[in-house]
């Protein structure tokens, strides 16, 4: 798809003898990104499809069971871990839009899971969820004189803990794009509605909601498709397992590339394009106005 | 004084009822790493919530590099360092002679450029991982840190582009004519004119580009694998080899590498906030 894409898009430069030295420049300056475009996005990609061209490693992928999980585990991922990160995002960028000193100092502390690196603190979440030497377990016995339960060790835990990972992490970005997009609300429409005595729903329902409504898609848009791309919450977490199977489709594709199975790797990504390419499609659109 | 209002109480205590969660939600993590790092191994593992004697031993336990998973700290540091300017400079290069390119001298092609462009940002990196990391094996670039700075000017790019366009978009023709009508050439355009109106956008899109490089795991960890070449995040991703790691040190480690991109991302907010919100909020 890439490859059609940029194949009929790629600019056939007119070298018509009379461009003006603006337009030679144009080119030179052009010309780097589109050398990095070349060698490291169309090639790859269009090696990448050549090799996932063979029917028999879509046969492979159905007959796979990981895939399978995989596959669920990704919509899992999507569909109900960014619908409640975006659901809480917009309900916390109404709190931090309150003018108050200490929401002011709370929202710069509240942006630190996305200043930081991911790696150490994931780390920092998978230590914590050990069985036998990890703070929370340790908690359990302090106040229950039972042993937690192996948080890692159960699929549904695990792809839960993954999730909720992928949010600490990308939860304050969101918020903040979200209260962008509150503050940008003229504050008139909600003095008058307190003059009409609104109370907060309707305030949210006829004022914030449908200020907000397309910024809110959009960016429920965009982080399923970055979210497709994420490959540390989960595997720095359960590493795909216990027995593979809280794999997403990109730890699992990097999975296939690391058994040295690069056609069933390219054949996974592949199958994911018929979800990604719509919603590629509707972002380009929205973006390139 | 006036005494707040009884309703004015009950909002504010809504308000902490709010805040103090998200407080505690954001910090658990952050403040565990923290309590690790400062804790002597006994401790560590003991689950306390504050160590009995802190001590800063395991930061010099890394200075030092007395393990055997930190035998190549300091040049692994190095290497991430290295990487990550690496990246800001490449990628502000290529970014900004594109965006000058396709927005201010309206070269033939550049709408299709730019939304091709687009399209890499938004396929997914790990997606791209897989057939980028055969290519930089047919390139015979594995194991150099050259594979790595171009992948990650590859993902880094499309999106400084965009950002740079939507701002060089904004600057006035009339500028460039006047130049041009004093006599000014292309290039003179670009560097005395075009690149000093642009530094608030510059400097978001190479701090971008540089925290991008720096956090980067998947790729380094694909692309480079002998120990004195990789970069810190994947270093800290092997002590996750062994069974019994140290993990008081493997804290100690991430604390240390959080803080730089940290540090940055809050000098840098200003410009972060105002030149990097901008791209997702257009609706």
């Amino acid at each position: 798809m890439a490859i059609t894409l940029s194949a009929s898009d790629a600019p056939s430069p007119p070298l018509s003898a009379r461009l003006s030295p603006p337009q030679v420049w144009g080119i030179v300056l052009l010309a780097p990104y589109l050398l990095v475009f070349l060698a490291f996005v169309v090639y790859p990609v269009g090696y990448g499809l050549w090799l996932a061209r063979q029917p028999a490693s879509y046969v492979a992928l159905y007959n796979d069971p990981i895939f399978a999980r995989a596959a669920v585990n990704t919509l899992i991922f999507l569909v109900i871990g960014i619908n409640i990160k975006m659901l809480i995002a917009l309900f916390l960028s109404g709190f931090f839009a309150q003018q108050r000193p200490w929401i002011r100092w709370l929202s710069v502390i509240f942006i630190l899971p996305w200043a930081v690196p991911s790696i150490p603190t994931i780390l920092s979440v998978r230590f914590m969820l050990n069985p036998e030497w990890g703070v929370v377990n340790q908690l359990i016995f302090k106040f229950t004189g039972d042993d937690g339960p192996n948080w890692l060790n159960d699929p549904a835990v695990a792809l839960a803990m993954a999730i909720g990972v992928h949010i600490w992490k990308s939860l304050p970005f969101w918020t903040l794009i979200l209260l962008t997009g509150r503050l940008a609300i003229s504050h008139d429409l909600y003095e008058a509605s307190d003059v009409d005595g609104a109370n907060w729903w309707q305030k949210f329902r006829y004022i914030t909601w449908p200020s907000m409504q397309t910024l809110y898609i959009t960016c429920t848009l965009l982080s399923m498709i970055w979210t497709l791309g994420d490959f540390n919450s989960v595997y720095l977490l359960t590493g795909g397992g216990p027995a593979d199977l809280t794999h997403v489709l990109s730890t699992l594709g990097i999975r296939y590339l690391r058994l040295d199975q690069l056609s069933l790797a390219m054949a996974s990504i592949v199958c994911a394009m018929p979800f990604v390419l719509p919603l590629v499609y509707f972002m380009m659109k929205r973006l390139s106005r | 004084m006036k005494l707040p209002t009884l309703r004015e109480v009950g909002t504010e205590a809504k308000l902490l009822l709010i805040g103090i969660p998200v407080f505690i939600w954001t910090m658990i993590p952050i403040y565990h790493m923290f309590v690790f790092a400062i804790s002597p191994k006994e401790d560590a593992f003991s689950g306390k919530l504050w160590p009995t004697h802190p001590t800063f031993h395991n930061f010099s336990i890394v200075f030092h590099q007395q393990h055997y998973f930190l035998r190549d700290f300091w040049i692994q540091f190095w290497n991430s360092t290295v990487i990550a300017l690496a990246v800001g400079a490449l990628t502000l290069f290529v970014a900004t002679a594109a965006a000058f390119s396709i927005s201010r001298l309206r070269v033939p092609g550049g709408r299709a450029v730019m939304n091709m462009a687009l399209f890499t940002y938004f396929i997914p990196a790990a997606f791209l991982a897989v057939p980028m990391y055969r290519t930089m094996g047919t390139y015979g670039l594995l194991n150099n840190h050259w594979s790595l700075i171009l992948a990650m000017v590859t993902i880094a790019a499309p999106y400084a582009i965009w950002v740079l366009k939507q701002a060089s978009d904004k600057l006035p023709v009339e500028l460039d004519e006047a130049a041009t009508m004093d006599g000014a050439t292309t290039l003179q355009l670009f560097r005395l004119v075009y690149v000093p109106l642009m530094m608030p956008s510059l400097v978001a899109v190479g701090t971008y580009a540089i925290l991008l490089a720096w956090n980067e795991y998947l790729y380094a960890f694909l692309l480079l694998s002998k120990d004195t070449d990789i970069t810190l995040p994947v270093a800290l991703g092997n002590f996750l080899a062994a069974d019994d790691s140290p993990w008081e040190l493997l804290m100690t480690t991430g604390f240390i590498y959080a803080l730089p991109p940290a540090a940055v991302y809050y000098a840098f907010k200003r410009y972060m906030v105002g030149g990097l919100t901008a791209g997702a909020v257009k609706s």
